[in-house]
């Protein structure tokens, strides 16, 4: 048990000096950095996302929405209104949280499909208004911008980028593993039992969607900055699709397997867009294979070869248990 | 402690529960018995405020329940654990202990983010509560096992746990022995006497088990369509000719012998 929780430790600690080499690495070739750059967007909205779906089960088809509220507030309160970008990154979280409160009271009374559906109709809508909203977005020609100053180079901003993925993380860690991350499953597996415990269900459905929405937010008011230049097609609704595309693969209630999720999915178009259509058509089969032979997800494979290691005891255990309802009696101790 | 006046329940033309009037002193262990479709489960469910009465009250310790909201409920001292094991069934054994706290716990956003010294207090004490509560039901080597993994009769011995972790003053027992085996019975009939005896809770149970529910009660109230037919003493209720009705069928006077 210890020894797993260590390896676990070096496997992040290792990753993290990876990411801060990378740029180094790959001689700051800016198609890389930006390839890896576009993976910490995408790992911030699908950490996000995970959070809302993956844990509480509430299933948004338009997260995809968020993102692009979170470029437009930013391009928006930057370009025109001259603003910090310590005000407009909050700023994107924050208008993003607040749509999510108005989308989601409506929608936390809706249930499975029909919040499915819901949620499809915002993320559809998003990129429509930017389009037609001309007075604030410019309509079809977009927004140019420019980043700070003091981090207007590609490699110092890919830290910024970097600096803030890791800081969502870590919450994004924390809120899981609490009471709020108990709160969630226990919304997802019986909403019941929930209410019973004292779970204010549609209260706490509200509150992760507004959480979920505000990191989505920030990631991207960070993609703003990184391209320097918003558009209506920066995020359409294929991008809510592949992100939930990204959390069945990488593993639903993980927030590791929303990063393993975000990184395999910018590396497919790396290595697929060369033949035309093929980048789709290796992420339907990923997410088929995935669906069929590990419903838990890519990350639920280091999950076998912890097993494997301790032996052969874990194929018997759900025999000894079924055997145990038998034979043995709860050992009550009073 | 509890008090039902008056109260009835209506699902379009079916009358659930009819007429309901009952006094739950504190300190007893109260059963409700009777035939299925009685009525029981939506006294229950009144409780929890997951249905409301259609006239008639329901007070605890003086308050009308009207007023509260489902996930209040047990912020007034009531739990309770259900007919069909309701357990958060991927979570693990110990997170469904600690979901039984959430009610008294602090849930401040950013201090959650940020892991504050706080939360991170309240949580180790919560663990040693939920391991308290392993090591009472016997269910400490299971802690981190997903409970969908583990046979019936420790799954509801999981539900009953998650039900007393925040202390509570009245606990609704809704069928725990149902599916159980006679020695997990036997082990659980215990238990509700522990409850009462040693940590002073009031239990509400329903049961059709009537070995345990004559072993346990210090008093019982019988069902029928949901009207109260009977009401007493284990003794009592035994010899009530209603009770013998309603669960045997109508004796016919003028039967051949």
């Amino acid at each position: 048990m210890k020894g797993r929780i260590f390896n676990r430790r070096t496997a992040v600690v290792v990753f993290a000096i990876f990411l801060v080499a990378y740029p180094f690495l790959v001689g700051q070739s800016s198609y890389f950095m930006g390839l890896a750059a576009m993976t910490a967007i995408f790992a911030i909205a699908a950490m996000s996302l995970n959070l809302l779906t993956g844990y509480g089960g509430q299933i948004s088809v338009g997260q995809g929405g968020f993102l692009m509220l979170g470029t437009y507030t930013v391009a928006v309160l930057s370009a025109k209104l001259d603003m910090p970008i310590w005000v407009t990154i909050p700023a994107a979280g924050m208008v993003a949280s607040v749509v999510s409160l108005i989308v989601g009271l409506p929608a936390v009374r809706l249930k499975g499909h029909f919040l499915a559906v819901a949620t499809l109709g915002f993320g559809l809508s998003i990129p429509e208004i930017a389009l037609n909203w001309k007075s604030v977005t410019e309509g079809y020609s977009g927004l140019p911008m420019t980043r700070p100053d003091a981090v207007s180079s590609d490699l110092a901003f890919f830290y910024v980028i970097l600096a803030v993925t890791m800081i969502v993380t870590w919450i994004l860690l924390n809120i899981s593993n609490s009471r709020l991350g108990r709160a969630f499953l226990a919304i997802r597996d019986s909403e019941i039992a929930a209410a019973a415990t004292g779970i204010n269900v549609a209260g706490y459905k509200t509150i992760m969607f507004m959480i979920a929405a505000f990191f989505t937010g920030i990631g991207g008011g960070l993609y703003a900055y990184w391209i320097e230049y918003v558009s209506p097609n920066d995020f359409t609704i294929m991008t809510s699709f592949f992100l939930l595309a990204m959390i069945v693969v990488g593993g639903l209630a993980s927030i590791w397997g929303a990063i393993v999720g975000a990184i395999l999915f910018t590396v497919i178009p790396h290595f697929a867009d060369v033949y035309v259509g093929m980048t789709n058509l290796l992420i339907g089969v990923a997410v088929i294979l995935i669906i069929l032979f590990r419903p838990a997800g890519l990350i639920s494979i280091g999950e076998i070869f912890r097993k494997n290691r301790k032996g052969q005891n874990t194929k018997a255990e759900p025999e000894r248990f079924e055997q145990s309802s038998a034979k043995e009696v709860p050992d009550v101790k009073i | 402690m509890l008090k039902f006046d008056d109260l009835t329940v209506k699902f379009a033309g079916l009358t659930a529960v009819s007429g309901l009037t009952l006094d739950i002193p504190e300190g007893r262990i109260y059963s409700i018995i009777g035939p299925n479709g009685a009525g029981k489960t939506t006294v229950f469910n009144c409780i929890s405020r997951f249905y409301s009465p259609t006239s008639g009250t329901i007070e605890f310790e003086g308050r009308d329940l009207a007023q509260i909201k489902p996930h209040q409920v047990i912020g007034l001292g009531i739990s309770r654990s259900f007919q069909n094991v309701e357990l958060f069934s991927k979570m693990s054994v110990m997170d469904n202990l600690l979901t039984g706290l959430h009610s008294t716990l602090s849930h401040n956003i950013i201090s959650i983010s940020l892991k504050l010294p706080s939360i991170r207090k309240t949580e180790v004490e919560a663990r040693k509560k939920a391991n308290n509560i392993l090591d009472m039901f016997g269910l400490t080597r299971f802690a981190n096992e997903k409970v969908e993994n583990l046979p019936y009769g420790y799954q509801k011995m999981v539900d009953i746990g998650r039900a007393i972790m925040v202390n509570p003053k009245l606990i609704l027992l809704d069928e725990p022995v149902a599916g159980m085996n006679a020695a997990e019975t036997d082990k659980l009939c215990g238990l509700i006497l522990h409850l009462r005896n040693q940590m002073g809770i009031t239990v509400l149970l329903i049961e059709h088990d009537m070995s345990l529910v004559m072993k346990v009660s210090d008093h019982i109230t019988v069902m029928n369509f949901g009207e109260k037919i009977a009401e007493g003493t284990p003794a009592e209720v035994q010899q009530n000719s209603a009770v013998i009705e309603a669960y045997l069928g109508e004796v016919e006077v003028d039967a051949e012998a």
